[in-house]
């Protein structure tokens, strides 16, 4: 057991968006290029490369992390779940989603996918945030268009949309269908 | 953007990873939630042949109330460490310290032996670390052994710590009595480092301060102790307490780098405004504390 370094080639496993997705990769591979090239999930954009700018926010585990700044091979084994796992399986916009473009919470949409995937993660874990929740849990992930106002706007929509889903009794029809 | 090869360990122990340290000796680096190392080996800055993970290592993750306080693994997350009850109740500076790092996607992967580890000058955990007297347990070939975080921070990025040692555990001691606790920082937009960092505890005995404690961060090699401005008001009263006096002493002896972000002069001068903040408001919150036992005595 002198050397315990991982083949290189690795190959690494794990679970995108429900299904395995599986490769061999170098170690220094990041989790953000697994996804785009051996995923083949684009969605996630990559911006600055050094954990900056938030374009490459997945959820790991249920948690939002950037996938710049994590190895492929550390993921091996876990749940990643990318922008394009968010929308609902028949197709469409999730609540999110659907309230970034009705509030105008994006122009040439490059972060979009970073900014969905973070709000996604704030929304499920403080589904009412007050004005400086949001700001905070906004201010790591850039966008160069909007002056964030829009932005703002989407994640109020979509945290009120949400609460009526819950509280309202579409909630059952929604669960029924 | 692409960080140069490296070959990859993921021991599921503490002894494998120790043993594969000492194996590569200084071309191995350990990798903990690499929040800020693979930012630095993806911009090149660093490179090493080989990543130890620790990331798998179970036992490295936790964090338990103890008779002198509070013991946390290294690898627990900063996120965890913020949402602690355990770590609000005993060392309420190191839950609201970390609110000050990155962005939550960043706490999510960040660890508090990471952030130690890298002992990033501007960092906020390393003065916390300073300012509460915990201890940092490192685990080597010949055992573990502790550190306190005065002795550990010996430079930008430079610490006690052996190349075959594994930072494994902190031990934050619990202040006793009426105690209050405050952390300032001045950064130019939120989450980014700060340009300067202050970090207090108070003890207030009566109307005496028992016990003072002020680190300083962002604005020296290590974090650092205001030392004479503590000792100044330790005994004092706390009416009698002269905050600018305070924080012009406390901020002397610094001598902070200049760079593209602020001049040295000007980061002092906030330092200077952070130290009357955060004492002023660690004091109130020590005395509320004392107001509000005694109200339960009548």
């Amino acid at each position: 057991m002198s050397d315990t370094a991982m083949p290189d080639p690795a190959v690494v496993t794990m679970t995108v968006n429900g299904e395995s997705c599986s490769a061999a990769v170098e170690p220094r591979k990041t989790l953000a290029d697994f996804l785009r090239e051996d995923c083949s999930l684009t969605g996630t954009h990559l911006g600055c490369e050094h954990g900056v700018c938030g374009a490459c926010t997945v959820l790991l585990d249920g948690r939002a992390v950037r996938s710049c700044l994590m190895f492929a091979v550390q993921a091996a084994g876990h749940e990643v779940t990318t922008v394009e796992g968010l929308s609902p399986s028949g197709g469409g916009l999730s609540t999110v989603q659907q309230a970034f473009q009705d509030e105008h919470g994006l122009q040439c949409g490059f972060c979009t996918p970073g900014f969905v995937v973070s709000v996604t993660a704030l929304l499920a874990d403080n589904p009412n945030p007050d004005d400086d929740e949001i700001r905070d849990a906004l201010s790591g992930n850039l966008c160069r268009c909007t002056g964030y106002q829009g932005i703002i706007r989407a994640v109020r929509s979509a945290a009120e949309t949400g609460h009526a889903q819950r509280s309202g009794p579409s909630q059952q029809q929604v669960s029924a269908s | 953007m692409k960080p140069a090869a490296f070959s990859y360990h993921a021991p599921d122990s503490v002894d494998t990873a120790v043993a594969t340290l000492a194996q590569h000796a200084d071309d191995a680096k350990v990798i903990a939630g690499g929040q800020s190392l693979v930012p630095i080996l993806a911009m090149r800055m660093s490179a090493f042949g080989h990543l130890v993970d620790i990331g798998r290592i179970d036992s490295l993750t936790g964090i338990d109330r103890t008779a002198e306080g509070l013991s946390i693994g290294a690898m627990t997350t900063q996120a965890t460490v913020q949402r602690s009850a355990d770590v609000a109740a005993v060392a309420p500076l190191l839950a609201r310290a970390t609110a000050f790092i990155g962005h939550f996607q960043i706490r999510n992967r960040g660890t508090i032996g990471g952030s130690l580890a890298h002992a990033d000058p501007a960092a906020e955990y390393p003065a916390v670390a300073r300012t509460l007297g915990a201890e940092l347990e490192l685990t080597g070939p010949n055992g573990s052994r502790r550190v306190a975080a005065d002795d550990f921070f010996l430079g930008t990025w430079m610490t006690a710590a052996e190349p075959d040692e594994i930072l494994t555990a902190v031990h934050f001691p619990a202040w006793q009595g009426k105690t209050g606790f405050a952390v300032r920082e001045f950064a130019r937009r939120h989450g980014d480092f700060a340009l300067a960092g202050v970090t207090c505890g108070v003890q207030v005995e009566g109307d005496t301060i028992g016990r003072l404690a002020i680190g300083l961060f962002g604005v020296g090699s290590t974090p650092e102790r205001a030392s004479a401005a503590e000792q100044a008001a330790t005994g004092a009263s706390v009416d009698d307490l002269d905050l600018d006096d305070l924080a012009a002493t406390a901020v002397a002896d610094l001598d902070p780098a200049a760079d593209l972000h602020a001049g040295a002069e000007h980061r002092k001068r906030i330092a200077t405004a952070l130290v009357r903040e955060a004492v002023s408001a660690a004091v109130d919150e020590a005395r509320q504390g004392s107001q509000r036992e005694g109200a339960n005595n009548v």
